[in-house]
């Protein structure tokens, strides 16, 4: 399609560990197009921010390495970039925040020589009208007073302020895809919540693409068009949001979604929750990486790993038994203490 | 009207600021907890939320005897714990417990799961090395784990399972109050509700009662019987969960209930946006602190201190809307 953005095709990521290699990221497809917003959501550890850093290519050399997958971001083939050109990419057309506005902000400069120093890396402008864009930037993202602003440091910012900060540096430079990793987070809800709005405002105004990486799934209903489950380094699900939300299918999904604490949860009814924990990726698995934990798991799921199938259009699931022509029954989950 | 455990009035903490201005004494403060007063009956859960600085774990640090008040009572079961001599103090000292948000800091990596478990025990002398033994195996199957993992090291356990190894650390005493402060935030979703699980089933066997600090508005509503809402120090509204998030009546808590991301893809949600940040605890705004973000905010407001109302039943709220 033309207005795809980015592709993502079959992407493994293996870290090196000092004796054995970690897989934390097997076979993830993505495909998004302009103004879309992708969520990525999943728990602690399941590759969302290494799949993030993969598309930026900034996994830790010699460490990380990406032995299999394809990336296409605006008709460029990302991986076979030279490290100038990826740079060009980076600083132009891809920009990314990070969860932790503190460690992304350097303490020694002030918030306004900061932003100032991405808005000229990018852009041939004088140093002069660079300030002018810095005030104007945190205006945009809504900082009271910018023109004062500019002339503080960091830790005189709260959470919040500083989060708008980042917001507006990887905004400074207009790109094309956006992504953020937990930008929220960190922050109250009250503040979360403007923080979303904001980006909601901007991507409108500049027809921006993001990816929004989070283990809240209140923020995907908020924010996305389409998400990808992951577990374990690997996609179980995706789909469009109401796809996922009306029409779940994988197990894990399932059980993420009812062990989610929403208003509606009955005040003093026991919680579903999903027994056990995550697998060790440093040990290689060989079937269904949920198996151990997987109320539906038969013998085939220890030993052979589920495809990806496309259950219906744009939505695919990764088990044995979800497929075009099979389906499980669902079954209640179990309580457990 | 069941019996009060935990009794607080008018408490205080300030925090003074050492700010390294020659010739000129700082006398300033963080105003931590401002004059709060509540009471925790026995066998409930009382929540107490607000946003990050608004003086949730001094509160829960006052409480403990962790630290002391700069101003007001702190009682447990009717007894002024500041009028106590340290032998008192000990005894009560084993009746309220703590359980922390951060299950990687809080226990010691070099030690056994065993020894961590029995430390409370032998800190106050109860038993000897068989009983205590016993015990910590016993405690290892109550919060969900096996008496062989007393053997094993913290490294080696996941989150959700180091959270029930502080749960069991804390259950040692036999308490009668356990604080927990953001128990389950630093756990994920599928993990979260094993240990929210496990505190309710405790609570029920052992006859529990709970102060229970979070950021997570559906967990609170969730597990607490009644909700305090804090804002820069205060209490700006407190209830049964049903008043509260039925019926809000603070302009703070219908904003903060508001902030609640969508519970599906088809949730239309109205937002109160507030305007800004909360404000600094050193220099609190004068009157309701709460005015420079208000939507309601009247000239009065600027400079009276709203009191606590009593709305009926067990909801109390302080703002000049209601009094
Ligand atoms: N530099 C590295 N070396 C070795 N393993 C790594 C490295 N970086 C990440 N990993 C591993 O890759 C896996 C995925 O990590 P990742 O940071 O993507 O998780 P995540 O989904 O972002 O989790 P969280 O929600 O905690 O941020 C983890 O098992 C992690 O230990
Ligand atoms: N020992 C201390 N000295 C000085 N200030 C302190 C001290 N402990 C806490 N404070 C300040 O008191 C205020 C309340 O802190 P507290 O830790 O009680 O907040 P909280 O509600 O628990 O926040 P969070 O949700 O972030 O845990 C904050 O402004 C904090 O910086
Ligand atoms: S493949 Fe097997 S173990 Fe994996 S999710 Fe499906 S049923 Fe469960
Ligand atoms: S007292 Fe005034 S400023 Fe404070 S919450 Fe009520 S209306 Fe708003
Ligand atoms: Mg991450
Ligand atoms: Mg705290």
């Amino acid at each position: 399609m033309s207005d795809e953005i980015l592709k993502v095709e079959n992407l493994d990521v293996h870290f090196r560990s000092s004796a054995s290699i970690v897989k934390a990221v097997n076979g993830v497809n993505i495909s998004l197009k302009k103004k879309e917003t992708l969520g990525i959501v999943g728990e602690s550890g399941s590759g969302k921010s290494v799949t993030a850093t993969a598309l930026m290519r900034l996994l830790p050399k010699g460490i990380g390495s990406i032995p299999n997958g394809k990336i296409t971001f605006n008709g460029k083939d990302i991986l076979s970039l030279s490290d100038k050109e990826m740079r060009d990419v980076r600083g132009n057309d891809i920009a990314m925040i990070f969860q932790d506005p503190m460690t992304s902000l350097n303490p020694v400069f002030t918030v306004g020589d900061q932003i100032e120093e991405a808005v000229r890396t990018h852009q041939q402008i004088s140093k002069k009208e660079a300030k002018l864009k810095a005030i104007e930037m945190l205006k945009v993202v809504g900082i009271p007073e910018p023109e004062k602003r500019v002339k503080m440091y960091p830790h005189e910012f709260s959470g919040g302020m500083r989060q708008r900060v980042m917001i507006a540096i990887a905004l400074s430079c207009n790109p094309k895809l956006l992504i953020a990793d937990e930008p929220t987070t960190a922050l109250d809800v009250t503040v979360q919540a403007q923080i979303l709005e904001l980006m909601k405002s901007l991507q409108e105004k500049n027809d921006t693409s993001i990816i929004m990486i989070t283990h809240d799934l209140g923020v995907v209903w908020e924010m996305c068009d389409k998400v990808i489950v992951m577990y374990a380094g690997n996609t179980v699900e995706s789909g469009k949001v109401k796809t996922i939300y009306d029409n779940p299918l994988h197990p894990y999904t399932w059980g993420l979604l009812e062990s989610q604490i929403t208003k509606n949860t009955l005040n003093g009814n026991k919680l579903p929750a999903i027994p056990g924990s995550p697998p060790d990726l440093r040990n290689p698995i060989r079937g269904c990486n949920f198996a151990d934990r997987c109320p539906y798991a038969k013998e085939i799921c220890k030993t052979t790993k589920p495809e990806p199938i496309e259950v219906e259009e744009g939505h695919i699931v990764s088990c044995h038994f979800q497929t075009k022509s099979n389906r499980l029954e669902r079954k209640e989950l179990v309580y457990i203490e | 009207m069941s019996e009060v455990v935990i009794k607080v009035e008018n408490l205080k903490k300030h925090f003074p600021i050492n700010e390294a201005i020659p010739f000129k004494k700082s006398t300033q403060s963080v105003k931590a907890v401002d004059g709060v007063s509540f009471e925790v009956f026995k066998g409930e859960t009382l929540g107490i939320v607000g946003e990050s600085g608004c003086g949730k774990s001094t509160m829960a640090r006052l409480i403990n005897q962790l630290i002391r008040p700069t101003e007001g009572v702190v009682e447990f079961k009717g007894k002024n714990l500041a009028t106590l001599g340290s032998k008192e103090i000990r005894s009560i000292r084993k009746s309220i417990q703590m359980v922390f948000q951060n299950p990687y800091a809080s226990l010691d990596p070099r030690k056994t799961i065993e020894y961590l478990i029995a430390e409370p025990l032998v800190i106050h002398q109860i038993g000897d090395a068989k009983s205590r033994k016993k015990r910590v195996i016993e405690l290892l199957e109550v919060v969900g784990l096996s008496g062989y993992h007393a053997e094993r090291y913290v490294h080696e356990f996941s989150g959700g399972q180091r959270q029930r190894i502080n749960i069991a650390r804390a259950l040692a005493l036999n308490p009668d109050i356990i604080i927990c402060d953001e128990p389950v935030s630093a756990l994920d979703v599928s993990v979260q509700a094993q240990v929210i699980n496990l505190l309710k089933d405790l609570q029920r066997k052992f006859d529990l009662t709970y102060i229970f600090i979070s950021h997570d508005l559906n967990v609170v509503r969730y597990i607490c019987d009644r909700i305090a809402v804090m804002y820069l120090g205060k209490i700006v509204e407190i209830g049964t969960y049903e008043e509260l998030y039925e019926n809000p009546k603070h302009p703070y808590t219908k904003a903060l209930l508001s902030a609640i991301p969508k519970e599906n893809p088809f949730d239309k949600k109205e937002r109160i946006l507030l305007e800004g940040d909360v404000p600094s605890p050193v220099n609190p705004p004068s009157g309701c602190s709460f005015h420079k973000r208000c939507p309601h905010a009247m000239e009065h407001c600027k400079k009276d201190i709203p009191a606590f109302v009593d709305l009926g039943k067990t909801q109390k709220v302080a703002c000049h809307l209601y009094s």
